[in-house]
Order: structure tokens, then C-alpha cells, then sequence
């Protein structure tokens, strides 16, 4: 089996359904006697909802229902949950206010849904929608942290004063000043982390579906988690039984985070279904997914690094302000501070480190995980600062890191994790040889006489994944566990069906699950099925987010296996009248040790559904399942390093080589592994010098379509040179780490390091991402006036 | 309503649509052809591409009536007598599509491309492809695949 085991680079399983136009998406999927819905969205960022007016749209063509938030809060149905508490400083409590699923009273941003309109067709839903006269008291808005932070700024929330949702901090603030004394020198920047928008090409859509007779609900979805939706619908949002609810996420077309999350739509397309009888159907035009899926990012921090004089790091101390949005989304509050404020010491034994975040409301869409989560936040920061320490102090950029490198494991960092293991100075070395990093200021010189400023950077990263372990997310704030399960039926006749509650879109889980089945159980990866994504078929999962899938799940599935075997071996004993101890297990077969006396994997499952000679007291069948409860975080770490040119006429800055070097623990199926990596690096290089949403001072969403939002295209990416240095996670059975997010961890800071390693000779010390053409050419200008 | 007939995948097709209707609706709510996806209200992303009269088009931004006695292949209709056609192929082995949300749409352009230019460099195969957007796979394995599949074109 090992050219289908772990290693081996398996093509997907999954692939012919997609490459024939064969699989099934949400929007793909028709009930019968389908019905559409239409939300209708605040056109302002901040109003008052004096009256609504729905005659007209009630009597348009082929109408069934036209409902409110008033309607919603008529019949009490709750709020949307947010499913992370965060404390304050003082100990108090985050700011929660409620977050319904149609707005009453008040609207909140751009794209706050107030009512919804369900037709016969999706033509006669969207032309009745127009008719819905929503009458509105405009109110000034806060729609970005600078505005939200001004005195006197207008509050998003009445309890939330100065609009502070939470004021949090981490790590020993004493230690940190007594450090600061005593540095030689202390490297201080503030920077932006820009708004990103995930953009999944799969808009988000729901059908909802009740079932008058039997009181039973169905939900299709474009969810990452369809278990942890059917429980917020279940017990929070929704307030229906849980075992009456059925949540499935066919084939979703990516997440990137952004469809981890509980959205209104999901609950809307039930509830109308409940009232009018038929299937609902909603499907998010493009220009509704920018205005309504979870934003990413957007912090403003003030960071300052204190070194010695030799290059040692002696504190680090960071501020952030933290933008959630208008409501708390799903994860929202964790994001800013356990994924992020956990990952500022990096590959660093920085001693001592302290940071504040101060969380805050605005009228904007709610903000919450977008790849990577906070880790490319706290690595973006890191990797400018130990730059701009390099730079400062005169000494090598690699070098600077390799002095600070932690270098033996387990290490606890100041801010609450324990790495288990890594390489870090290895992982380094690769990644500066791929990259020809030695040889690079002969490239400098040559783009110079073309008239092109050419800059190379470096960034590292670690970030903690795996999520979670439940007893610690439980005291950091979680209201859920984040253990995984898995299941493993053995058919009578020996192929398989795996039952998993993460789910795929995109990351491979039907050949990767398959993989490790075929590992353990020594059967061909082409009889093990691999079902996810329908709360119907699959034990109780917590889904695919925080590049936990292999890690946690793949865990579970191993143990699930280990049961499977260990049955089987008492199954395969009493076949062979032989002790359980004297059995090997090895490619499928169970052998007499030192005999040619052996039986299958298949023949034991058959004897386990037809059990005639059989053993005393066992149970007849062959399945196992298993929950895994993860021991710690996972700590994937690599090094990036982006190699740029600039056009110094124009500011337009090119991508021209990128190497990445990662350690992601255990890798299953290479393929897949480095398909994940091209991915996050495509969006990172997104972040540092295309992507960006922008919200005008009136809280108008400016880069709303993607005419006005830049994503990366084939034409502005270069092809990646990759290598993985691997060390294993010592705590899990599989010793995989993680790879889901790593690519947009360590990218955007090797290219802004690049941008300013390009620019340094004009004195520029940061470039604010997105580096646009715009931008890089201002700060050309500005440096070269100066 | 205006009644059209067209040869879709290799069969002939009469509906009657309103003028209004674009073609991609035609195809994913009509007929059923949901393969063709929707993943913009822009023309931008390119995941609803389709070959009319042998070229690709972008099926969001061609009213169904213009395809009247047009000849029109979707993604189902690529494959012959269940044998992926070598772009497709080409795909699964470069492991070009995660999601496979963008894959209908990159792969009937590539075929455009490689039809029209079987030896284009990997500078113009990326300027071909600024049409499709994929979120998924950094364009790296796109890229490598549509090469091979230009590759075997050429041989």
C-alpha cells in the first residue's frame, strides 16, 4: 500500500465530479416546488428604521410572504450567537449586544438585512424586493477605527461606550518595562493590517425546508461545520430540537473562514419555509457577498521591539486596535486575541512580551476569521519589527533571526502557548538557499541597470493550530468543545465508509482520510469512502477552520481505526485458534507470527456480519468511532521569502520569485500539501499588494464588487518554489501539524519586506499593505521630496 | 417569449425564454446544466464560461435569445463517451482544482487557448486566464496543467 499510504502524492478522488460538471453545490440543489428568497439590505451604514412599507412589494407577481424584524421579534426567535466570550482588563465581560437575524429599530451597516421577500422565481423575488419601501432615519456612522475611536465618535451600541467591545491583554507588562530600561535600542512602528475580504468564488446561499408532517427541517448550506450550525440554529438562534434539524453542506466551493459562520440567511430560509409551506432557496449575488460575508483583519497596532545591542531581543510590547464590526460574528472576539496576541513571540525567545487589544464596533460588516485568523496579524508585526531591528542595529536579516531562533522544545512563550517542536534554523536555511539569497545583490544590481528597484524579504511565522484543546479554549473563552470525530464502517464484504465530521472544500479530505485508512487498514484507497458534510451520516463534528482537519481529525480517525483493528484482531484470533498476542496485523491481513496462517481484513469483517464461528461475548459487526480531544495546539512554522521588483515610475510592484519552506508536521499527501500551500501564499501576496476593503466615511463600501476589489489573478502571481522541513507534532498519533493556513501566515511580511528592502536606498522604513502602484509611487515621491 | 433553438452538447434544444434571460440562467435553471456556476454579478470571475460556436464565452453576459441557432458546450458536454477530455485530464493530474468551484469555467477557457495558441508561453497562458478568478489554487497548478494539456495537444 505505499504508493497510496502516507507520503504518497494520491491523485483526488474527488476530482471527477468537479472536472465534469457533476458536483452539487447548495445552488445546484432544486426541492420541489422551490421557492426564492430575497434579503433586503440597509442602503445606509448607520439609520433608524422609522417604517416599513410592504403592500406593494405583498402584491407584486408571484409573492408569498414579505417579513420584517419586527415579524422575527413578534415571534421571539433569538439572536445569532457569538460563540467566544472575551474579558476585559478589569474582568468584565465583552459587550454582546444582540445580533437578530433581521434588523429591528436600528441598522447597523451597509448590508444589514431588514426584510426578506419570497416568491415564485428568483426574477419576481428580486423585482418585489425593489418595492419594499423601507423608511429610514439617517444617524452618523462610525465606519472605521479611526472614526470609532474619536471623541465624541457616534456609538454603534448604546452599551458599548467609546464603542470598546472589549479591552484585553496578555503577558507581564512589569517584565516588559523593566526590559525596556535596560535596551540598547527600541524599534517602534505602527502599521496597519488591512481589511480583506475572503471571497470564496462559491457565493454563500441556504435552503431551508420544513416538513409539515413529520415537523421536520432540513438545511442545505454553504457551511465549513454543519454540525456547529445545526447546534446555534438548534439551541440558540432558531430555538428548534435539535434531532429535528438535518444541516447538510454538499459540495461548498471554499470557505477561507468565511463560511465557519452562523449567518442570518441560515436561519431566514427555514423560518419562511415554516410559514409559507415550501422550500425557500437564497443564493448572495456577488455584490451581496461583499457587503455581507465576514470580513477579515483590520487592526492598527503600535508595536515596539526591544533589543540589545548585540541583536538579542530583550521585550516585545504591541497595542492593537481591533475592528469587529457592527455585530459579533461567530468567532469574531477570539480572533484579535487568542489567535493572535498567543503568536507574537514567532520563532522568537523574545523573554518578555505584552499586548493590549482593544476590540471595536463599527458600522461595517462583522469582522471575524479570514485565513490565518490573527496569526498572519501577529506575524506581519513580528517580521517588520525584527526588519526594522536589522536595519537599525546594522546587522544581517537572517542573521538577527537565527541569533533569536528558539532552538530546543518543548518552549514555553511568554504569552501562554508551548511549542512541542519545530526546526527553525533549518527551515531558514532552506528556505535562503531555494531563494538564492546569497546571490541576490547580484540581481539588485542587474534590475537597476533596467531602471527597477529590486528588494528581497524574509519573514518566519509560527502559528497554533490544530484548534483546540477543549479544556483550554474553555477557559480562554470558548462556549463549544473542539475535539473531532470519526467514523469507520467496515462493510461485509471489506470496503469502507468513513464518516468524518470535518468537512472538505477544497482541502482533499476524500482522498487524504482515505489515505489513512488505507495506511492502517492495508485496503486500496478505492474502497474507502469518505462521507462528510450531512448531520444525517456523520457523528458530531466541529467542521474545517484553524487548520485543524488532519491534525484533529485525521487523529480521530486513526484511533477509530486502532478500535477497528483491535476487534478484528479477536475476530482474526478465534478464526485462527491462535492468541490475540500472537497475531500481526500488516498490509490488511492478520498473521499467525511465524506461520503462513493468516486472514484478511475482509474475511474478518464478513465472519463480523455473519458471526457463526465467532467469538463468546463480542458483538457482531465491524465500526468504530472515535472522538479526539486534541492534547495542545499544533505549531506548523516555515520561512517565506518574496523577491520583488518595482517600476519606480509607476509604483507597480511585481512578485518575481517566492519561496516558501514550511513545516506542517507529518505530511500525508504531498500534492495536496503543496496545492494548500499555493493557495494561502496566493492570498497573502493578495493582501500585501492588491487586496483591500474600503469603507468611505458615510460607511459606503467602496471596493464592492470585484471590479473594485483586486483580486490576485493568474497574471499577477509568479509560479512558487516550495519545500516542506518537516518535525513532527509530538502529541498527536499522526504527528501532522497543519497546512491550511500557513501559506497566507509568513507572505504578506516577506513581501512588504521586500517592498522596503527595494525602497530602503530612498530611506523608507514601512509600506502600509496593500502596496498598490498608488501608494508605492507616493511614497517614491514623498521619500525622494524629503 | 421568444423561442430558440440551439445544438447544446451535441443535441438540439428548443425553449422558449424571455428576452432577458442570460444564457447561464437558461442552462443551470431550465435545463438543468448545472455545471456552468454563477460566482459573480460582474462578468469578472469567469466561472460560468461555456464555448459558443467553439469559443469561450462568458455565459453571465450573453442573453440566452443571442444563442439562437448557435452551437453551445458546457462543462457535461466536454467529456466523449465518458473519456475526460485532455484539459480535463490535464487538471486532475496537476492537481489544477481544489474547491472546484472556478474548475468548470478555467478549464472550458484553457481549451480556448490551447485551441487557439497550443504553444503559448506561461506569461500569455496567465493573461489568457485573467478572465477566471480561483481563490483556491494561486493559479500555480492551473498553469502547470494547462501546459501539459498544451503539451499533448502539440504532439
Amino acid at each position: 500500500m505505499a504508493t497510496e499510504g502516507i507520503g504518497a502524492s494520491v491523485l483526488r478522488k474527488e476530482d471527477r465530479r468537479f472536472l465534469t460538471g457533476a458536483g452539487t453545490y447548495t445552488d445546484d440543489v432544486s426541492r420541489p416546488n422551490q421557492t426564492y428568497m430575497q434579503v433586503v439590505r440597509s442602503p445606509h451604514a448607520h439609520a433608524r428604521i422609522v417604517k416599513i412599507g410592504s403592500d406593494a412589494a405583498k402584491r407584486a407577481p408571484g409573492v408569498l410572504a414579505v417579513l420584517t424584524g419586527a415579524d422575527l421579534a413578534a415571534e421571539k426567535i433569538g439572536n445569532l450567537p457569538a460563540g467566544w466570550q472575551i474579558h476585559s482588563k478589569d474582568g468584565t465581560p465583552m459587550v454582546e449586544p444582540p445580533h437578530p437575524a433581521l434588523a429591528h429599530e436600528k441598522v447597523r451597516y451597509v448590508g444589514d438585512p431588514v426584510a426578506i421577500v419570497v416568491a415564485q422565481t428568483k426574477d419576481q423575488a428580486r423585482e418585489a424586493a425593489a418595492l419594499v419601501e423601507v423608511e429610514y432615519q439617517e444617524l452618523p456612522a462610525a465606519a472605521s477605527i479611526a472614526q470609532a475611536t474619536k471623541s465624541g465618535a457616534p456609538l454603534v451600541w448604546d452599551q458599548a461606550k467609546g464603542n470598546v467591545c472589549y479591552d484585553w491583554h496578555l503577558g507581564d507588562d512589569a517584565a516588559v518595562k523593566a526590559a525596556f530600561g535596560k535596551a540598547h535600542k527600541v524599534v517602534k512602528l505602527d502599521l496597519v493590517n488591512n481589511r480583506l475580504i475572503p471571497n470564496a468564488i462559491e457565493p454563500r446561499s441556504a435552503i431551508g425546508e420544513y416538513d409539515k408532517a413529520t415537523q421536520d427541517y432540513t438545511l442545505f448550506t454553504t457551511s465549513q461545520n454543519p454540525h456547529l450550525i445545526r447546534l446555534l440554529l438548534g439551541a440558540f438562534s432558531f430555538g428548534i430540537p435539535e434531532h429535528k434539524l438535518r444541516v447538510v453542506a454538499p459540495d461548498v466551493g471554499g470557505g477561507f473562514g468565511s463560511k465557519i459562520f452562523h449567518y442570518p440567511e441560515e436561519l431566514l430560509v427555514l423560518w419562511a419555509s415554516r410559514k409559507i409551506g415550501r422550500p425557500v432557496k437564497w443564493t448572495a449575488q456577488r455584490s451581496e457577498s461583499f457587503m455581507s460575508d465576514a470580513h477579515g483583519r483590520d487592526h492598527v497596532t503600535h508595536g515596539e521591539l526591544a533589543v540589545a545591542k548585540d541583536g538579542t531581543f530583550l521585550a516585545l510590547r504591541v497595542s492593537t486596535l481591533a475592528n469587529l464590526g457592527a455585530y459579533l460574528s461567530t468567532f469574531a472576539p477570539a480572533v484579535p486575541t487568542y489567535l493572535y496576541g498567543t503568536l507574537l513571540a514567532g520563532c522568537y525567545k523574545t523573554p518578555a512580551i505584552y499586548v493590549e487589544v482593544k476590540a471595536l464596533f463599527t458600522n461595517t460588516v462583522p469582522v471575524d476569521a479570514y485565513r490565518g485568523a490573527g496569526r498572519p496579524e501577529a506575524a506581519f508585526l513580528l517580521e517588520r519589527l525584527v526588519d526594522l531591528a536589522a536595519r537599525e542595529l546594522g546587522v544581517d536579516r537572517a542573521e538577527i533571526r537565527r541569533k533569536n531562533f528558539i532552538d530546543a522544545f518543548p518552549y514555553q512563550t511568554p504569552v501562554a502557548l508551548q511549542y512541542d517542536s519545530g526546526d527553525y534554523k533549518a527551515t531558514l536555511a532552506a528556505a535562503l538557499d531555494k531563494s538564492r539569497w546569497q546571490t541576490f545583490e547580484d540581481r539588485r544590481a542587474e534590475a537597476k541597470k533596467r531602471g527597477k528597484l529590486r528588494g528581497i524579504g524574509i519573514a518566519t511565522y509560527v502559528e497554533a493550530c490544530g484548534i483546540a484543546p477543549s479544556a483550554v479554549a474553555g477557559a480562554l473563552g470558548a462556549r463549544a468543545g473542539l475535539y473531532e470525530s470519526a467514523s469507520i464502517r467496515v462493510h461485509p464484504t471489506g470496503t469502507i465508509s468513513v464518516f468524518t465530521g470535518t468537512h472538505s472544500h477544497g482541502q482533499g479530505h476524500e482522498t487524504t482520510f482515505a489515505q489513512l485508512v488505507s495506511e492502517k487498514l492495508g485496503v486500496p484507497v478505492a474502497n474507502v469512502e469518505v462521507v462528510h458534510g450531512d448531520t444525517s451520516k456523520i457523528p458530531f463534528g466541529m467542521g474545517t477552520y484553524g487548520s485543524r482537519s488532519l491534525a484533529v481529525g485525521g487523529s480521530a480517525l486513526v484511533n477509530a481505526a486502532d478500535k477497528v483493528i483491535a476487534k478484528a484482531r479477536k475476530i482474526a484470533a478465534h478464526l485462527l485458534e491462535a492468541g490475540e498476542g500472537d497475531l500481526e496485523f500488516k498490509d490488511g491481513k492478520f498473521t499467525v507470527v511465524g506461520t503462513d496462517r493468516s486472514k484478511t481484513i475482509g474475511e474478518v469483517a464478513l465472519t463480523a456480519y455473519v458471526p457463526h464461528k465467532y467469538p463468546a461475548g463480542l458483538e457482531p459487526g465491524l465500526e468504530e468511532t472515535s472522538f479526539y480531544d486534541p492534547k495542545n495546539f499544533t505549531f506548523p512554522a516555515g520561512c517565506h521569502v518574496a523577491e520583488v521588483e518595482i517600476d519606480p515610475d509607476t509604483g507597480k510592484t511585481d512578485v518575481v520569485a517566492f519561496t516558501a519552506v514550511d513545516d506542517v508536521g507529518r505530511v500525508v499527501n504531498p500534492m495536496i500539501v503543496e496545492g494548500q500551500v499555493h493557495g494561502g501564499l496566493a492570498q497573502g501576496i493578495g493582501q500585501a499588494l492588491y487586496e483591500g476593503a474600503l469603507y468611505d466615511d458615510a460607511g459606503q463600501l467602496v471596493s464592492g464588487s470585484f471590479l473594485s476589489y483586486t483580486m490576485p489573478r493568474a497574471a499577477d502571481l509568479p509560479s512558487f518554489q516550495q519545500g516542506t522541513n518537516t518535525t513532527d507534532c509530538t502529541h498527536n498519533p499522526l504527528g501532522a501539524k497543519g497546512v491550511g493556513e500557513t501559506g497566507s501566515i509568513g507572505s504578506p511580511a516577506a513581501v512588504i519586506n521586500a517592498v522596503v528592502d527595494a525602497l530602503k536606498d530612498l530611506g523608507v522604513r514601512h509600506v502600509d499593505m496593500p502596496a498598490t502602484p498608488e501608494r508605492v509611487w507616493r511614497t517614491i515621491r514623498d521619500a525622494k521630496k524629503s | 417569449m421568444p423561442t430558440i433553438t440551439l445544438r447544446l452538447n451535441g443535441n438540439s434544444v428548443t425553449a422558449a425564454v424571455e428576452a432577458r434571460t442570460l444564457l447561464v440562467d437558461l442552462l443551470r435553471e431550465r435545463l438543468g446544466l448545472t455545471g456552468t456556476h454563477v460566482g459573480c454579478d460582474t462578468s469578472q470571475c469567469g466561472a460560468c464560461t461555456v464555448h459558443v460556436n467553439g469559443r469561450s464565452v462568458k455565459s453571465c453576459t450573453m442573453f440566452a435569445v443571442e444563442a439562437d441557432g448557435g452551437e453551445v458546450t458546457t462543462i457535461e458536454g466536454l467529456a466523449t463517451d465518458g473519456e475526460m477530455h485532455p484539459m480535463q485530464k490535464a487538471f486532475h493530474e496537476s492537481h489544477a482544482l481544489q474547491c472546484g468551484f472556478c474548475t468548470p469555467g478555467m478549464v472550458m477557457s484553457a481549451v480556448d487557448l490551447v485551441r487557439r495558441k497550443p504553444d503559448a508561453s506561461e506569461k500569455e497562458i496567465r493573461e489568457w486566464l485573467e478572465g477566471n478568478l480561483c481563490r483556491c489554487t494561486g493559479y500555480h497548478n492551473i498553469v502547470k496543467a494547462v501546459q501539459a494539456a498544451a503539451k499533448s495537444a502539440r504532439r
